[in-house]
């Protein structure tokens, strides 16, 4: 068993806004281990990117951790100071946004933007930290390396910028590189040369990535384990496998049935989810893909439903396991193995 | 940049010769004459007075005659001062308000860009709301009454300020928190607008994301960005508070140009008029060519076409 670097335990993170408290995030339990590939998935607000600032301790005024800890690489992150916080980000976990065309400072080069992180975690003077710029735009497949350092963002494409942002968040050789989106802004040709650079880094530089996505054909190629968020809350994880051909939430079926196939017949239309995601301000008592959920029963309405441990590595917070666990119970069988 | 300079000075050029021409034949549409104050003018006298001028002419032949002698770069003879060079007018009166100008901007720069970026660091707060209510005072409250407000407190009630003239340092105080008030007030709106949305651009946050503090990141990740729009505001903001204000200058009794330029219109004074406006003009132009170049420098995305 190797290492556990992040291990989040029954988080629970609010937005304070005028209307009223928004629960973004209820009781999410997410562990990984050194050198792990995890995705995370889940629609626009289920509150896959709030996780992940919180890991590096970047939650948006008026957002606040009220519940729950967050454990990485031996820091209380939930109970670090500003101050200690500001060692670790960009150092030991490292972010990759959505957007390359508006992450970087439009009026710093690109070498400015790469050497003000090597300047504010390590000891390198002026011209190690060229050299270890150049390094690493190399390292990110950037042609021309002396040439692009000297260039404003403006004067690069979104790929090139993305790449850059990449170099900025290697720089330091974080334990934890946390993409949010990567690809989300490009061209479906550049999306796929941002993953393979992904892939190839990850075996060489044998770092730990959180992927958020929506899009599950990333998540496949490239993750091992999978957290599926709902409305601020996990409903499933498991390895790649297990989510991929035995998905046991009615969510994750669903999403995967809206995904299109390469060998679908003409005839064959793509699923969509019906409904809308719920009401943040106003959640319900009980799951929240409730509303949406095709074989809802009574209970899912009135509360939340346990994790039912399918395998080690699988688990799943749905009434309708708990149900058939039960019904396992009465014949007499027992449910797993 | 050598054709950007070329094209700068031609449409100079061309931008000059509009507003000397607008000028001069407006100017002989308003009523009156130099001479019309004199006292004792006898018809003959007048005519001989205009005859000596030049102003028995048709408005086409003076117009003409007059250009010839703008682009020799002579600006004429004060119809008013009798014997003045306008280029020496304008040449004694502009450095006063320039001096008493330049230190008013200094201090709405000073103080306008970090009283916007507090205000918009502490958005919705209680001093966000003081320094808004400050500056918006100072947007809508006229020139002559902060002058006379200034004026009759720390002049007239305190006794702690001069209140008319030059003669001194302290004599500066009064006239430049009356020039610099209303800079200063616009300067702070622009800077909170320009920083709040450069606070909530992507790039911030990756600034944070690499674990920069916020006070370092604020100031070279966000003022810099921010602070395009007030330089923007700048180039007719120098142009106007460097030629005067007529106000202040009345009401502290300031030798300037500002003063100079509007009396020069009561007196008909037309070659002072036609001066003082060309030469305001060409401030104009030339301020907003350094604008153009100081946006170049902090702004790499900006090209000089």
């Amino acid at each position: 068993m190797s290492k556990i670097l992040l291990d989040i335990q029954d988080l629970r993170l609010s937005f304070f806004t005028p209307a009223g408290e928004v629960k973004a995030l209820n009781d999410v339990s997410i562990r990984m281990n050194e050198g792990d590939v995890l995705g995370i998935v889940g629609e626009s607000g289920s509150g896959k990117s709030v996780t992940a600032y919180s890991i590096m301790g970047l939650t948006a005024h008026p957002g606040r951790i009220i519940g729950g800890t967050i454990d990485f690489n031996g820091h209380r992150i939930d109970r670090m100071t500003e101050k200690e916080m500001r060692k670790i980000r960009g150092n030991e976990v490292s972010i990759i946004f959505q957007d390359p065309m508006t992450s970087l400072n439009p009026v710093y080069t690109i070498g400015d933007q790469i050497r003000e992180v090597l300047f504010l975690h390590t000891n390198l003077d002026k011209k190690q930290a060229q050299h270890r710029a150049t390094e690493l735009l190399k390292l990110v497949g950037l042609n021309d390396p002396e040439k692009r350092l000297k260039q404003y963002p403006h004067e690069l494409s979104g790929g090139m910028r993305q790449r850059v942002m990449i170099a900025i968040a290697l720089a330091c050789e974080p334990k934890l590189l946390i993409a949010d989106e990567p690809t989300t802004a490009l061209d479906v040709t550049i999306q796929a040369q941002i993953m393979e650079l992904m892939i190839e880094l990850k075996k060489k530089l044998n770092m730990s990535i959180i992927m958020i996505t929506h899009d599950l054909g990333i998540v496949a190629s490239m993750c091992r384990k999978i957290v599926v968020m709902y409305a601020g809350k996990v409903v499933e994880k498991g390895t790649v496998e297990e989510i991929f051909y035995n998905p046991k939430h009615e969510y994750t079926k669903g999403l995967l049935k809206s995904i299109p196939k390469l060998n679908a017949t003409e005839r064959e239309k793509l699923v969509p989810i019906p409904g809308t995601p719920v009401d943040m301000l106003n959640p319900p008592p009980g799951c929240p893909f409730a509303p949406r959920c095709e074989k809802c029963m009574k209970i899912c309405i009135r509360s939340m439903p346990e994790f039912t441990q399918i395998s080690d590595t699988h688990a799943s917070a749905c009434w309708l396991l708990q149900k058939e666990a039960a019904q396992a119970l009465k014949g007499g069988n027992s449910i797993g193995k | 940049m050598g054709a950007y300079a070329i094209k700068r000075i031609a449409s100079a050029a061309v931008t000059l010769f509009v507003v000397a021409t607008l000028t001069f034949f407006l100017m002989f549409l308003v009523p009156g004459g130099p001479f019309l104050s004199e006292k004792a003018t006898t018809p003959q006298t007048l005519k001989a007075l205009e005859q000596k001028y030049g102003l028995d002419q048709p408005v086409g032949v003076q117009y003409v005659n007059y250009m010839k002698r703008i682009v020799m770069g002579d600006l004429g003879t004060s119809l008013k001062m009798r014997g003045q060079e306008v280029n020496d007018i304008i040449g004694q009166r502009f450095p006063v308000s320039a001096r008493l100008g330049a230190i008013a901007v200094l201090i709405a720069i000073a103080v306008g860009i970090p009283l916007g970026s507090v205000a918009a660091l502490n958005r919705g707060k209680w001093l966000d709301n003081i320094i808004m209510f400050i500056a918006t005072t100072g947007i809508a409250v006229p020139s002559f009454v902060v002058a006379t407000t200034l004026m009759f407190t720390f002049g007239v009630k305190l006794h702690i300020l001069p209140t008319y003239g030059l003669s001194s340092p302290m004599h500066y105080v009064l006239p430049v928190m009356a020039l610099a008030f209303y800079p200063t007030a616009y300067i702070s709106r622009l800077m909170r607008s320009s920083m709040l949305d450069v606070l909530g651009q992507d790039y911030m946050r990756t600034a944070r994301a690499k674990g920069i503090s916020q006070f370092k990141s604020l100031f070279k990740h966000a003022l810099r960005n921010a602070v395009l729009p007030v330089i923007t505001y700048m180039g007719p903001m120098l142009a106007y508070i460097l030629t005067g204000s007529f106000v202040v200058e009345k009401i502290f009794t300031i030798p300037g140009l500002g003063s100079q330029f509007i009396s020069s219109i009561t007196d008909r004074d037309y070659p002072l008029i036609m001066g003082t406006t060309i030469f305001l003009a060409f401030l104009l132009i030339t301020m907003n060519v350094i604008v153009d170049i100081a946006y170049k420098i902090i702004d790499p995305r900006i090209k000089l076409k």
